[in-house]
């Protein structure tokens, strides 16, 4: 019995140590698995060049089916993108989203109250908008408010990669990648949010610093 | 009889915490604005990718999520280059530089703070042979960017088995418009 439950557990250790090896899935062992874990960051041009698409990505490796008809954001998960406009960075504006009752709701791009570890949610600002968010298996649904857009719901993990092969060169089994490799994250779901904002209303010009935090409800 | 009553207690505990948490998502319910009020703390960070996986030690990934940006430099680099030579035999030598011509000390001084630049001004990518980390795009492929920047040496040309994973596109085709993203499998 003792013997069975040690192998179980050093399976489980290893299949976890070559599963922490990806964008940011399953990165560390407080929120791995859970709501709050994000999985991907992404910032770019959008189609219309004065706009920056942002897309947070939380809850990856999600199987097609059941997995992905069961996924749900979080409604005590905050994502935060945080635009660090004056390179010190400190967060100088935040675009928050939180889900509510079937809706994602977004405040922002606003200072923040208090920057760091800890935050309110900016109810009171006038940059805020909702969407419904989409459901497993029906079109995107896309909300247009105060020059941005908003999507929430299920897509396609974009991210790629053979990790399954990073996993056997790190734990010392092989010496090189395959070619061609196995993107490890083929056919996977992950649970996204997506924004477009005008350049205007973070910064301008120049260069920005962003990034993505999740952060729970107390 | 004394475990019993520990228990007896941890289970008055539990019961008292679910009933709190019923009463809380009643309050919820009842009311017809949606409740954002109380404070939300940090669980998870991101920037730049595979940043957390790649360079922290096991121990401390929980850790580098809750540090803000502005302290993460002078928290962690040192364990990032530290895992980093340790990692890679393209950094053998203080002197052994990327191809951004950047050593180990200050490649890992750039990425140990995990903040993503992006540009306002034009092409956003983290990578494409000409413009460097102005953003990051869908299709970018990251891993091998930086497998290069960690294995490649000074011109790609080292470690050639350690510097591709030969997976250079997602599975599903990226959207010309908004939300950009593939539907769901």
């Amino acid at each position: 019995m003792k013997k069975t439950k040690f192998l179980i557990s050093t399976a489980v250790l290893g299949i976890a140590t070559l599963v922490a090896i990806a964008a940011d899935h399953i990165d560390a062992p407080a929120v791995q698995g859970g709501t709050s874990d994000i999985t991907d960051f992404y910032a770019f041009e959008g189609e219309d060049d004065s706009n920056i698409a942002f897309v947070a990505n939380v809850q990856g490796l999600l199987g097609a089916g059941s997995d992905t008809q069961n996924a749900a954001f979080d409604e005590n998960v905050l994502i935060e993108f945080n635009i660090d406009t004056n390179d010190d960075k400190v967060e100088d504006l935040v675009i928050q989203a939180t889900a509510r009752d079937g809706k994602m709701y977004f405040f922002g791009p606003v200072a923040p109250s208090q920057t760091g570890l800890n935050s309110t949610i900016a109810s009171t600002t006038t940059n805020q908008a909702s969407v419904d968010i989409s459901a497993y298996g029906a079109s995107a649904i896309i909300e247009n408010a105060n020059g941005m857009k908003f999507f929430a719901g299920p897509r396609d993990d974009p991210f790629f990669m053979d990790f399954a092969q990073y996993g056997q060169i790190i734990a010392g089994n092989a010496s090189s990648f395959n070619s061609p490799g196995t993107d490890t994250f083929a056919g996977t779901n992950v649970m996204s949010i997506v924004i477009e904002v005008p350049k205007s209303m973070i910064g301008g010009s120049g260069t920005i610093n962003t990034w993505v935090e999740s952060k729970r409800k107390q | 009889m004394k475990i019993n009553n520990i228990k007896l207690y941890a289970i008055a505990i539990l019961v008292s915490v679910t009933a709190l948490n019923c009463n809380n998502d009643d309050d919820i319910n009842i009311s017809t604005e949606p409740n954002f009020s109380g404070t939300y703390t940090q669980e998870d960070q991101m920037g730049r990718p595979a940043v957390n996986t790649v360079f922290v030690s096991s121990g401390m990934k929980d850790a580098f999520n809750t540090t803000i940006p502005s302290e993460q430099g002078a928290a962690f680099q040192t364990m990032f280059q530290n895992n980093l030579e340790g990692l890679s035999p393209a950094y053998n030598t203080p002197t052994d530089a990327n191809a951004l011509t950047l050593t180990s000390a200050q490649f890992t001084g750039l990425l140990a703070t995990d903040v993503l630049n992006v540009s306002l001004d034009g092409t956003t990518t983290f990578y494409d042979g000409t413009n460097v980390l102005t953003g990051r795009a869908l299709a970018d492929d990251v891993i091998t960017v930086e497998l290069l920047l960690i294995f490649g040496g000074e011109d790609f040309s080292e470690n050639p088995g350690l510097s591709n994973d030969n997976v250079n596109a997602n599975d599903k085709a990226f959207l010309s418009s908004f939300p950009y993203l593939a539907s769901p499998w």
